[in-house]
């Protein structure tokens, strides 16, 4: 679902996402219930398309024709990886400038940030883009012990 | 220390007791009161700059060009804490209370090193900010208060770290935090609120400092039947920016507390037609009611993020035959400004630039407003190239004088450029709304240069420039002290060195490398008779993303390590 803005609530279909970024965020939406789950920003996931074979096999996997899904949670800090870098096409946090590749399971590219974003697997049902599984890591910055 | 050691000696043998520099562990703790804030003893560092004023002056004597060589440290301690460390030490009769990123505050034995306490703040999960830094803390009473990150006022023991209450000043999931030291005078505490970025309308609020209870609030942008709403179009002060990043300063002569405030939101002067009040300002507030008494914009429709908040050092100079009550401001605009402050009004003296700028076509001489070049003018759809870039002339860290001289010292950056050109962005609160994106906004320097970063020494009376000292690698991004024994401390470099210079010619005396790049201002106390000297060293926030920039650009080192730590100085018998 479009998270904000005028289209807010509405769903986000693959014609939505241009062809090699940048992202668009997203809330995830219950398909049986209809709950969007955005009670917390800490389910902001970023969902950006690509041509498949710009992508790395690892992430190819778990695409979905060409759309890779990221927590949208930087993992240096916890701020939402809002920007994108577009002469590298990289996600681009804007706290501490951390950039992320979405071609190859968002390793960290540039910037503080100590791992990559965890990817969120998707698959197209009925052509909507659905989540197929858990996060492959845990979601959200570090914090100081 | 040496010198230690052997009075504890004397006193052993002469049968004196040795009141405990540790006063702290003995269940003994002197308040602050307001006695004491407006004459700070020497031995004491109770303020972020020292004083009211602002100055960054310690009128301790026994460190000096003839002996600062033989500076040595006595201890340090690790904060376990990345990021930016932006605050100095604060010092109250030997102890040592220090805040770090994430709002953590640690209370130390100054002379030992002793751990006391610490207090940690939770922070909650869906918490984030563009700088997680702090600036520092302020001491009153027996409480120790801390503005937090995520947005509370926070009065803790002084003793036991203990939260005494906590106050919520507004919601930070709407852009808001804090990173400055609160500002204490007359039984309240004040602060003031960051999120710039995120289109929110700064202010300034007090508390009272026993119970709490909001005292007064002022918005830094006036709402509708205020003076200066007509500065803004339509709805745009709503969001207007003018977050106050910094602590004020006070005249307690005057009861008047001075603020800067940064610049307006959007970034783009044409996204919000008029001068903008009181955005890239100071402000004067009267303490007690909160009551606006005088403002001064260096830059009217503010486009170039050049914010003002650093606050206006309050000294008195000499112009032409006569005392002037000034205040100070080396600006973020590359220009250095004297003002004349007094009940009703902040007035307009002079304005020198002390950076290469090429915005201003020229300035008043009455009123202080300049005129701009329209080319240099960032526009939405319009990109300009504008000098210096948007971390300006000098950016957050403070510049300190020297009243035995008359002389300012200012950690200044040249010789680099920015470029911008802004878009219309949707409001989404708590999200970046600046009209631009970070890797949109361009940076660039005069790869001829010979230097960037300084450190310049000020004479205020004539504004004269003294002596520089010039950093050919590194930027300048550290806060200043000056002290009565004719030194200038200050770090700020990528190469992680803690100098000392002769204030009078400006020759490096003195230099030692620390963990990290320090990029909080030194303080200096004594204990039992011994000056220290004392930094925290933790680089990270503006300095690391733009030392990124300058590596990509001229091949500096991107990594300078961080993790804050604190270090202690003293000479060396
Ligand atoms: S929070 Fe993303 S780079 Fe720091």
């Amino acid at each position: 679902m479009f998270p904000f803005g005028d289209r807010e609530g509405q769903l986000i279909t693959l014609e939505d996402l241009p062809l090699g970024g940048p992202q668009q965020l997203a809330y995830p939406m219950d398909p049986r219930t209809k709950t969007v789950r955005n009670g917390s920003t800490l389910n902001l996931i970023s969902l950006i398309r690509f041509d498949p074979a710009q992508l790395t096999e690892e992430t190819r996997e778990l695409a979905a024709r060409g759309v890779v899904a990221y927590s949208a949670i930087c993992t240096h800090q916890g701020c939402p990886v809002s920007m994108w870098e577009a002469h590298a096409k990289n996600l681009f946090c804007a706290c501490h400038a951390t950039q992320f590749d979405p071609r190859d399971r968002a390793r960290v590219v540039d910037g503080p940030a100590p791992r990559r974003l965890p990817m969120l697997p998707i698959k197209l049902v009925d052509g909507v883009l659905t989540v197929a599984g858990g996060f492959t890591g845990r979601v959200g910055g570090e914090r100081p012990s | 220390m040496k010198t230690t050691r052997t009075l504890l000696a004397l006193a052993a043998v002469l049968g004196l007791v040795m009141l405990p520099a540790t006063a702290l562990a003995q269940g003994g703790y002197s308040p602050v009161t307001d006695q004491r804030l407006v004459k700070p003893e020497p031995e004491n560092w109770l303020q972020i700059r020292g004083n009211y004023q602002g100055w960054g002056y310690s009128p301790l004597g026994q460190v000096t060009p003839a002996n600062v060589k033989k500076l040595t440290p006595v201890w340090a301690f690790s904060t376990g804490v990345d990021s930016g460390h932006e605050a100095p030490p604060i010092v109250n009769n030997g102890v040592m209370f220090v805040v770090t990123p994430y709002s953590q505050v640690i209370a130390l034995d100054a002379k030992s090193g002793k751990f006391l306490w610490r207090y940690k703040r939770e922070l909650p999960e869906d918490f984030k900010a563009l700088h997680n830094t702090s600036r520092g803390i302020a001491l009153y009473g027996d409480k120790v208060y801390l503005a937090s990150l995520d947005c509370f006022l926070v009065a803790l023991d002084a003793k036991t770290g203990k939260v005494a209450w906590q106050k919520k000043v507004e919601d930070y999931h709407t852009g808001y935090y804090m990173t400055l030291a609160p500002l204490v005078a007359k039984g309240k505490v004040m602060v003031g609120v960051s999120g710039g970025e995120f289109g929110v309308r700064g202010f300034v609020q007090a508390f009272d400092a026993q119970s709490g209870e909001p005292a007064w609030k002022t918005y830094t942008v006036p709402g509708p039947g205020e003076p200066g709403h007509d500065t803004w179009s339509g709805d745009t002060w709503k969001r207007g920016g003018a977050s106050v990043w910094l602590t004020g300063t006070y005249d307690p002569d005057l009861g008047l507390t001075y603020w800067g405030t940064g610049n307006a939101s959007p970034w783009f002067g044409d996204q919000r037609a008029g001068d903008n009040l009181y955005t890239a300002s100071t402000v004067a507030l009267d303490a007690a009611t909160g009551a606006l008494k005088g403002h001064f914009q260096y830059q009217w429709n503010e486009s170039w993020d050049w914010d003002e908040p650093d606050a206006p050092l309050v000294v008195d100079y000499q112009k032409d035959g006569r005392t002037i009550k000034g205040l100070v401001h080396p600006a973020r605009n590359g220009y250095l400004y004297l003002l004349e402050r007094s009940r009703e009004r902040i007035g307009f003296v002079s304005a020198t630039p002390y950076v290469k700028q090429n915005v201003f076509r020229s300035v008043d001489s009455k009123t202080g407003r300049p005129d701009y070049h329209a080319e240099r003018i960032p526009k939405t759809g319009k990109r300009a190239d504008f000098c210096p870039s948007l971390w300006g002339g000098k950016d957050w860290p403070s510049a300190a004088y020297n009243p035995k001289m008359g002389r300012l010292f200012i950690p200044a950056n040249d010789n680099h450029c920015g470029f911008m050109e802004g878009k219309v962005q949707q409001y989404v609160a708590g999200q970046w709304w600046t009209g631009v994106d970070i890797p949109d906004i361009g940076f660039a320097v005069d790869k001829s240069a010979k230097y960037f970063g300084q450190i310049q020494a000020w004479d205020i009376n004539g504004v004269k420039r003294a002596w520089s000292h010039q950093f050919p690698d590194s930027m300048s991004w550290g806060g200043v002290l000056t002290t009565g024994g004719g030194l200038v401390f200050t770090g700020g470099t990528n190469d992680r060195y803690f100098r000392a210079f002769d204030a009078s010619t400006g020759k490096v005396l003195w230099q030692f490398r620390t963990n990290s790049g320090i990029i909080a201002p030194p303080a200096s106390f004594s204990v039992d008779g011994t000056q220290y000297i004392s930094v925290v060293s933790g680089w990270g926030v503006d300095p690391a993303f733009q030392q990124g920039l300058i590596s990509n650009l001229l091949g500096w080192e991107k990594d300078v390590p961080q993790g804050g730590v604190v270090w202690v100085f003293a000479v060396s018998q």
